[in-house]
């Protein structure tokens, strides 16, 4: 090739060594890799890429045909997306239906014994997020990923409260600020994969429990929700 | 949205003609559910707050601005949760989420006949940004644990705030959503598309806009509500009801189906500029007079021409 490798490319290269065909679609990403631990597909997004309805449409039909013609074939998402489309369109057609219907084809999947991994190499925002990335078994991100629900600026216009006052309580708690460090803290990332060690990481998640939902122990494990999970028992326990 | 409303308030009790819209959380789960039956699960006597927004000088709501507990309706045993629409417009925080989780999660052990989400809410609660977004995926994953019970969820969608944000997504997770017509259903909201992209992309004071293109008449048309009721506390219950006994397995034909039905939504309605196309495009004859159908002859019409996910 002439042209060097995109970054999201390059990136499947460092999880693949032994070789994968993942390619590039338009914002989708899409594929599979060999592991030590077997063949693994691949469906994800670059560039940025905002989720609306024609995309989230494209993401299900890569996870339903994985789930027809590999049959419990874990499932690796690439995240990188802006978050959900912001367009009249996208909400006149009901976005919110097609990213349900992206989170339901994952569920689906991992109902049918598919390990479900993410890896967040870009950005992760809400709505994009939650139906891409979030719904796996387990998240995990590169040092440099950038998550958020919203831009720190922006937060501080619509809440009203000063942005120093915020940026103080980013230093305090991993309830408010943008990062990959305050959603490890908060137990929706699991770990930081450090680039040169990818595949590594890779084939440990492969390897490690698939389980029910890890996250609200997780994060009060790590000092960053302590009342999530205090919470979801206490319901779970009341006379 | 005064719709004309002949035959309602003259034959029922003041309580069941009573409008959802207008509630509040705890005068709906009065409304709602038969009298006598509610329980309600962590309390605001219990006093389980948001310790973040003490931290940011907010007000708080002693039980974080939704009420859970369990009920009966129409005589069957159902869980509920009901956000409050005056507390920071619904928003799930950290305990406000948590509350939503167990409430799910003990839904799939426990196998009530339904659960019932009274949902009216702007969607994260920035105030507790990231511990928000994580609290609605594990909602997400909870609605799937309870439908893998064979419990079905049900969405009400009828209040003053609509169901935005995350929980747009989390609502169509669930097996059934009612909307009335003053509900309202999207992933962002008007004014997070002006403040992003412009006012002419989205004009969010345009209130017939706004309406017709995430308002319960137009998800009802399109196939991403279930159910359409009057915006009474009685009309309400029956369409809730209605889907008791019937959940809707998550199996990979039943996403199939939703997957071709959404392409095909693609295929007819995707250059559509507005949603009065895609009324013209179902074969509605006066797609303008629309907004204006009481609920009867909007039923009566939509039945007949509305988008089907599940056939």
């Amino acid at each position: 090739m002439s042209e060097a490798r995109s970054p999201a490319l390059a990136l499947c290269d460092g999880l693949f060594p032994g070789g994968h065909d993942v390619r590039a679609e338009g914002l989708l990403l899409w594929g599979s890799g060999r592991t030590a631990d077997g063949p693994v597909a691949v469906v994800g997004t670059r560039e940025h890429a905002a989720i609306g309805v024609d995309l989230a449409h494209a993401l299900a039909a890569r996870v339903l045909q994985v789930v027809r013609e590999h049959p419990g074939r874990p499932i690796l998402m690439l995240v990188d997306t802006q978050g959900q489309q912001l367009s009249r369109r996208d909400e006149l057609l009901g976005n919110g239906g097609y990213l349900a219907h992206l989170a339901k084809c994952f569920e689906v999947a991992r109902s049918r014994g598919h390990r479900l991994l993410s890896l967040v190499y870009g950005e992760a925002v809400s709505g994009g997020f939650l139906a891409l990335g979030m719904i796996a078994d387990r998240t995990y991100a590169l040092a440099d990923a950038q998550i958020r629900v919203m831009a720190l600026p922006a937060m501080a216009r619509i809440t009203q409260i000063p942005i120093e006052a915020l940026q103080e309580l980013c230093r305090s708690s991993a309830i408010f600020g943008p990062g990959v460090d305050n959603y490890a803290r908060l137990g929706a990332v699991e770990a930081v994969w450090p680039r040169d060690a990818l595949a590594e990481g890779l084939v440990q998640a492969l390897r490690g429990p698939a389980g029910p939902d890890p996250r609200a122990a997780l994060g009060r494990e790590r000092g960053g929700r302590t009342l999530a999970h205090d919470v979801v028992q206490a319901v779970l326990q009341a006379a | 949205m005064s719709s004309e409303r002949p035959d309602a308030a003259a034959v029922l009790s003041p309580q069941a003609a009573r409008s959802f819209y207008e509630a509040n959380a705890r005068q709906r789960v009065r409304g709602l559910f038969d009298a006598g039956s509610v329980h309600e699960w962590l309390p605001p006597s219990q006093r389980i707050v948001s310790p973040h927004l003490e931290q940011l000088g907010q007000p708080r709501a002693l039980d974080d601005g939704v009420m859970i507990g369990r009920a009966t309706l129409a005589g069957r045993p159902v869980l509920f949760a009901a956000e409050e629409p005056g507390f920071m417009g619904g928003s799930v925080g950290e305990v406000h989420g948590a509350k939503l989780t167990g409430l799910l999660e003990r839904a799939a052990r426990d196998r009530p006949a339904a659960v019932v989400l009274l949902l009216d809410t702007g969607g994260v609660r920035l105030h507790e940004a990231n511990a928000g977004l994580i609290a609605i995926s594990e909602i997400q994953r909870a609605v799937f644990s309870a439908r893998a019970a064979g419990v079905p969820v049900i969405v009400v969608s009828g209040g003053a705030n609509g169901c935005y944000g995350g929980l747009g997504i989390v609502a169509r997770c669930c097996d059934h959503i009612v909307m009335t017509e003053e509900g309202r259903l999207s992933v962002s909201g008007p004014e997070v598309i002006e403040s992003q992209k412009g006012v002419e992309e989205f004009d969010a004071k345009d209130r017939a806009l706004v309406w017709r293109t995430m308002g319960g008449k137009h998800r009802y048309l399109i196939g991403e509500a279930d159910g359409f009721a009057r915006d009474t506390m009685d009309d309400l219950r029956q369409a809730v009801a209605a889907f008791f006994d019937r959940p809707v397995p998550l199996t990979l034909e039943a996403v199939e189906r939703e997957h071709a039905a959404l392409g095909r939504r693609l295929e007819r309605f995707g250059a559509a500029p507005d949603a009065v196309d895609i009324w013209s495009g179902l074969g509605v004859a006066e797609p303008r007079q629309l907004p204006l159908l009481d609920t009867e002859a909007f039923t009566a019409l939509a039945d007949r021409v509305k988008e089907r996910g599940d056939v």
